[in-house]
């Protein structure tokens, strides 16, 4: 195997590692805060549907003139000689929007009525999966599939600045060119949001309180602070997350959404979330790794280490056997936080 | 504090957390510019207004009493074994590994056999996670789903490299001798001179799917097993105090609800696809949780909830032959508020009505 | 004439058909320690909350300096100047201590300011009150003592002038217990005013200036503390109730059944619960063991019934038992002959979703005598059995088909008597008998208690009711912080006498 094809597998890695870390995330900053959410991959599905099909919505306007109308009132205006933004951008927006209207939905079930936190990201799961359908299917006939996005309709490959000049330096011009330059907005996002991630947890105000209600919430409770309302903060900030993780998935990783094209990244991100004990530095490493072993299981259909044959479904599974191996506690015991599934009463 | 009769809580709730999916799928189905009363019309007719229609809606009805099955017996011990989905694969693995194994002469000989493989090897998937919750204190709903996917890896393993036979192009087993062939219910319902349609896949394993709600309920309700599970669920340091050992229940418990999800394996890979192919559960492993929290984990409403969704199923197929507009995932929507609503948002309707009881009780004295 | 610090008057809190707090009135004077004792479920912690905005009084008014406050969340307490230190403190255990101080008082949305704002302060506050904390120790590394420390200085960060201390020294060692009280002085020199919530009367009289007794949810006197004694409190405490007479012949006690030698339990928090208790009871005997809540009896309780681990020894008729506490060891007790009444029916007793005639053999679910075959439980036979017990008990109503969540606390209560005293066990162990039982049936379940003695079994009472323990028993133990402080005959002692030894004071020794 060349240096070539390495530095290709990794940057097939680093893009699939980056709807896992935004979700990842998402789901840190939900678990954190004592709610967890196995609706990681609902929301991931919803997202990526929104953001493709507004994004292929307002393909149409970019040069044609778009109607503006206030509901009831028949008033209309005309946008003349098209929409000046660019179509992903309403994307994006309705991308973030469908996963935190999940979010919320979690939100009021699990912190408003107490009710089964699992149960909830169970039944979130399965609506996203009809409804994603039954919608796309309504809107554009293609059998639960968006058309084809191109253009201002996608994220853009970026080329990171002296990209082409700097190529021929050996061994760090590849890796600046190949491997670092050339992803999409959201993938750089996605390295930013790890840092953000741990910069809020670690060092605000709010992030010190999301942590404290996720381990003891009459400890903010009696301190005077809502949990309530941290909690909901939480779950829709995963909301966010979330969306972005979906939207990464149908418009920049893919061109559209195609039905569950989610795929179990959900699942995959909640395992990269206990893999990392729940630390957003870990979560990078996790999802990284998680990323490594897809674009490896994508590459060769198997793969030959010390003389044995690894079937490339064991790569595939790796990353939940791995998970169980975590949670056993023979490796490493990854602790959730204390007060994680459990709906906040006040003793009596 | 409890004064709600027990008719609201088994009957009642679950009716208008029901009739709350229905009326907000209803709208879905609305905002698609369809008509609800008309597409509800259609599933029921679809599913139970022919033969046809009701040997489908058992055969998916047999798949739901098993899954929700395990779900229910797991509820009872407080265990949330959302890994049905696995255990059913690898159940269906069992069953085709004793279908392949020898040249059956029998269905009837082959039955009793392919029930222990199913079971055995169902309850094999429950075991690990099962054994980690209870000894290590890993969390059985996160060990469950991982399991999920490792099944399915699993499968695809098997069957594209071990178990497919040479020559062959699709990741599948051979057909199964025809001596494994269960009868369907033409055959079983003609021997006492019914008419029923000749190509639906229900079969025979329906009889089991009820036979094991019986025992089931006998377990529960009539075996020391049954209350050591159930006392365990209701109270762990009740349990210890009365001397119930927690390890010992949670494994028990887990390997007869793995055994129950393995259970499937029969209808659908013995009983209806005469072989194995990669994903034989179709989620119906999923389905189970539905059923089970409809049923509020008691083998007759879980097979009360099981014909429902089952009768979804097959409604919704017909729905979306009728008005294709309405897609068949219409089904996971209902499904999926069936179990919002029940299973989480429970409170948003028990709570009112629990205050509303205690005002008309207090009023009657 | 300065303004009480704290004022409450006619405050009254009822948690459904408990009132847990009728008509409380009290005031507390700036600058001083005011105790306020009372047994367990008197009703002090639950002020306290009113107080600190945990709950809401159902009528009632709280005055801080003289002004009238609302305080229906804890903010606006500690807005109000009140800072509060919890029984069980509610901190986090992986935070640092300067973490756990400054959450919800931080001084602005980014951290490193105000950590280090937090950490000038701690230094202040440990120079002026000898609160001295490790500010980057996480809680979890360290004792419960410094624990405590941190939510004093959570208190006084918050510039609290009166600081409520429920419970403050049931966790500690008395080294620490000591310090904690030089630090409330030292509080008290600075003008802080202190309300110190115990049930131990030496904390009183060592260290208040004023003390309020509550009973029963009322209270019953506010006292200075230099005009009272621990005889007088004691009495107030227990207050002159009517003692249930009872038909009781002289015991006639054969063989010792349960030896105790030396039992000792130490906690997952690492607390040493139960240390080297040793005692016997004898055959047609019953030993009460006297002490307030939480010194132990309810692990001994639970080390006899098979639920807790535990070294030491323990013999029944003479033959050892295994003390390992194997999760399932309430089995192998009911074999050897030991009943067990569980001080908390409703958690442990009961399962209260079942049928009362599950509940009437829950623990004994694998006695032959239900079975039905080799597989089945004979159902019909529990429920007829049931049905007699529940009459021979007076349960109300005597329908076995009934979840016994569906009955009163006291008819709950003889469900489960009825379930271990019928069995004719060797040893019975009973907590709290009548701990929320009604006067009628009080009577009834104490008869039955006498009666399975006068049958031959060894009894073990654990009670905090002081009353049932002197009437009941026919030899006395009192526990305090997990020993067995002294045994008394009941007809040679007096209740104050056990009130002090119940607090940690042995006036025969002393």
């Amino acid at each position: 195997m060349d240096f070539m094809t390495v530095l290709q597998i990794l940057d097939s890695a680093l893009r699939l590692a980056t709807p896992l870390l935004f979700a990842c995330l998402a789901g840190l900053f939900s678990e954190r805060a004592g709610i967890f959410d196995i609706g990681l991959e609902g929301k991931i599905l919803v997202s990526a549907f929104m953001a493709a099909s507004v994004s292929a919505l307002m393909m149409a306007y970019v040069d044609a003139p778009m109607p503006l109308c206030v509901p009831f009132t028949g008033a209309c205006v005309e946008i003349a000689g098209g929409v000046p933004i660019a179509p992903i951008v309403f994307g994006v927006l309705a991308g973030m929007g469908a996963s935190m209207v999940l979010a919320l939905l979690h939100g009021v079930a699990s912190i408003t009525f107490r009710g089964n936190q699992l149960i909830s990201g169970v039944a979130i799961n399965f609506l996203a999966s009809g409804i994603t359908v039954i919608i796309g299917e309504n809107w554009f006939s293609l059998g639960g599939r968006t058309p084809q996005l191109e253009g201002s309709a996608r994220f853009q490959e970026i080329t990171l600045p002296f990209a082409e000049r700097v190529g021929n330096v050996p061994l760090f011009g590849p890796i600046y060119h190949e491997l670092l330059s050339g992803h999409t907005l959201l993938v750089y996002i996605g390295l930013l949001a790890v840092f953000l991630t741990w910069w809020v947890l670690f060092r605000t105000r709010f992030g010190l309180r999301l942590r404290a209600v996720g381990e003891n919430p009459e400890s903010v409770d009696t301190a005077g602070v809502s949990v309530i309302r941290l909690r909901y903060t939480a779950v829709l900030i995963c909301g966010l997350l979330c969306g972005l993780s979906g939207t990464y998935l149908a418009t920049g990783l893919a061109a559209g959404f195609v039905k569950e094209m989610s795929a179990g990244r959900g699942f995959i991100a909640l395992a990269a979330l206990i893999f990392a004990k729940w630390r957003p530095g870990y979560a990078l490493m996790a999802c990284l790794l998680f990323g490594l072993l897809e674009a490896i299981g994508n590459r060769f259909q198997n793969i030959e280490i010390f003389g044995i044959q690894i079937p490339v479904q064991f790569m595939q599974a790796l990353p939940y056997i791995l998970t169980v191996v975590i949670l056993a506690g023979f490796v490493g015991k990854a602790i959730p936080p204390r007060a994680g599934g459990e709906p906040y009463v006040k003793e009596r | 504090m409890d004064r709600m009769p027990k008719w609201v809580d088994v009957a009642l709730i679950p009716l208008i957390n029901l009739f709350l999916a229905l009326v907000v799928s209803g709208l879905v189905v609305l905002y698609i510019g369809e008509d609800p009363i008309r597409s509800m019309w259609i599933m029921v007719k679809g599913a139970v207004g022919s033969t046809y229609g009701w040997g489908y809606t058992i055969y998916y009805a047999t798949n739901f009493i098993f899954t929700g099955l395990a779900v229910a017996v797991a509820f009872q011990a407080k265990l949330f074994n959302i890994g049905g989905e696995g255990q059913a694969a690898i159940g269906g693995l069992g069953v085709a590994l004793v279908c392949l194994a020898i040249p059956w002469p029998h269905w009837a000989l082959a039955l009793p056999f392919a029930i222990l493989g199913g079971a055995a090897f169902g309850a094999a998937w429950a075991a690990i996670p099962a054994f980690l919750q209870a000894t290590r204190g890993s969390h059985i709903v996160i060990t469950t789903i991982m399991f999920n996917f490792i099944a399915s890896a699993l499968m695809v393993y098997l069957l594209v490299n071990v178990l497919k036979p040479p020559g062959s192009m699709a990741p599948e087993t051979a057909r199964f001798p025809e001596g494994a062939f269960l009868p369907n219910a033409h055959d079983a319902l003609g021997v006492i001179g019914l008419g029923f349609s000749r190509s639906t896949p229900a079969n025979i394993t329906f009889a089991v799917a009820l036979i094991c709600c019986l025992l089931v309920y006998v377990i529960l309700w009539h075996t020391r097993l049954g209350y050591q599970i159930r006392a365990f669920g209701h109270s762990e340091p009740a349990a210890v105090y009365a001397g119930i050992p927690p390890v010992r229940i949670t494994m028990i418990t887990m390997l007869i609800s793995g055994g129950l999800a393995g259970l499937m394996g029969i209808n659908a890979v013995m009983g209806e696809a005469e072989r194995l192919v990669t994903d034989p559960v179709q989620g119906a492993g999923f389905v189970g949780i539905a059923v089970a929290l409809m049923g509020r984990s008691h083998p007759l409403g879980v097979l009360l909830a099981g014909l429902l969704f089952g009768m979804l199923y097959q409604g919704g197929g017909e729905l979306e032959f009728e008005i294709p507009a309405i897609s068949r995932e219409m089904i996971l929507v209902i499904q999926a508020l069936v179990i919002l609503f029940t299973g989480a948002l429970d409170n948003m309707i028990r709570l009112p009505l629990q205050q509303l009881f205690l005002r008309l009780g207090k009023r009657a004295t | 004439m300065t303004a009480p610090a704290i004022e409450l008057t006619g405050i009254s809190k009822a948690f459904g058909p408990v009132q847990a707090n009728r008509n409380i009135h009290i005031k507390v004077m700036p600058g001083t320690i005011h105790g306020i004792i009372g047994e367990n479920g008197a009703g002090k912690s639950t002020l306290m909350s009113i107080l600190y905005g945990f709950y809401q009084a159902d009528s009632g008014n709280i005055s801080v300096n003289g002004v009238s406050t609302d305080i229906r969340e804890p903010q606006h307490a500690i807005g109000a100047g009140i800072g509060m230190v919890f029984q069980h403190f509610k901190l986090v255990q992986n935070f640092t201590v300067l973490e756990n101080i400054i959450l919800g008082a931080e001084d602005g949305a980014m951290l490193r300011p105000s950590k280090a704002n937090a950490r000038k302060e701690l230094r202040r506050l440990a120079d002026e009150y000898e609160l001295n904390v490790d500010p980057d120790a996480l809680i979890e590394d360290i004792g419960v003592g410094t624990q405590q420390r941190v939510e004093i200085l959570k208190a006084l960060y918050r510039q609290a002038d009166i600081l409520i201390l429920d419970e403050p020294t049931g966790v500690l060692t008395p080294a620490e217990a000591d310090h904690l009280f030089r630090i409330l002085e030292g509080l008290r020199r600075q003008g802080k005013t202190i309300i110190l919530i115990t049930h131990k009367l030496r904390e009183i009289m060592e260290i208040t200036d004023a003390v309020s007794v509550m009973r029963g949810g009322e209270m019953v006197a506010t006292l200075p503390t230099a005009g009272t004694s621990p005889e007088r409190l004691a009495e107030l405490m227990v207050g002159r109730k009517v003692l249930l007479r009872i038909d009781k012949k002289q015991a006639e006690p054969g063989d010792a059944v349960l030896e105790v030698e030396s039992l000792s339990v130490t906690d997952a928090d690492g607390v040493r619960r139960l240390s080297d208790v040793s005692f016997s009871v004898r055959s047609g005997e019953i030993l009460g063991i006297a002490g307030v809540a939480g010194n132990g009896q309810s692990e001994l309780l639970q080390v006899l019934g098979g639920i807790t681990a535990a070294t030491g020894n323990v013999r029944i008729n003479g033959i050892g038992i295994s003390l390992s506490g194997r999760r399932a060891d309430g089995q192998s007790r009911r074999a050897r002959g030991i009943a067990h009444v569980p001080e908390d029916r409703q958690h442990l007793g009961l399962i209260m979703d079942f049928l009362a005639w599950e509940n009437m053999v829950f623990g004994y679910h694998h006695d032959p005598a239900y079975r039905r075959g080799r597989l089945l439980m004979d159902n019909a036979a529990i429920r007829r059995d049931a049905q007699t017990k529940m009459r021979e008990f007076d349960v109300r109503p005597p329908i076995p088909g009934l979840p016994a969540k569906s009955f009163s606390g006291g008819n709950q209560q003889k469900l489960v008597l009825a379930r271990e005293m019928t069995r004719g066990p060797d040893l019975l162990l009973v907590g709290q008998p009548t701990r929320g039982v009604d006067i009628g049936a009080i009577e009834f379940i104490h008869q039955h208690i006498v009666d399975l003695r006068d049958d031959g079994a060894a009894i073990l009472l654990v009670s905090v009711e002081l009353d049932e323990i002197m009437s009941l028993s026919d030899r006395i133990a009192v526990m305090f912080d997990g020993r067995v402080m002294g045994e008394r005959l009941p007809g040679e002692t007096h209740e104050r006498e056990l009130g002090l030894l119940m607090a940690g004071i042995d006036a025969g020794a002393a």
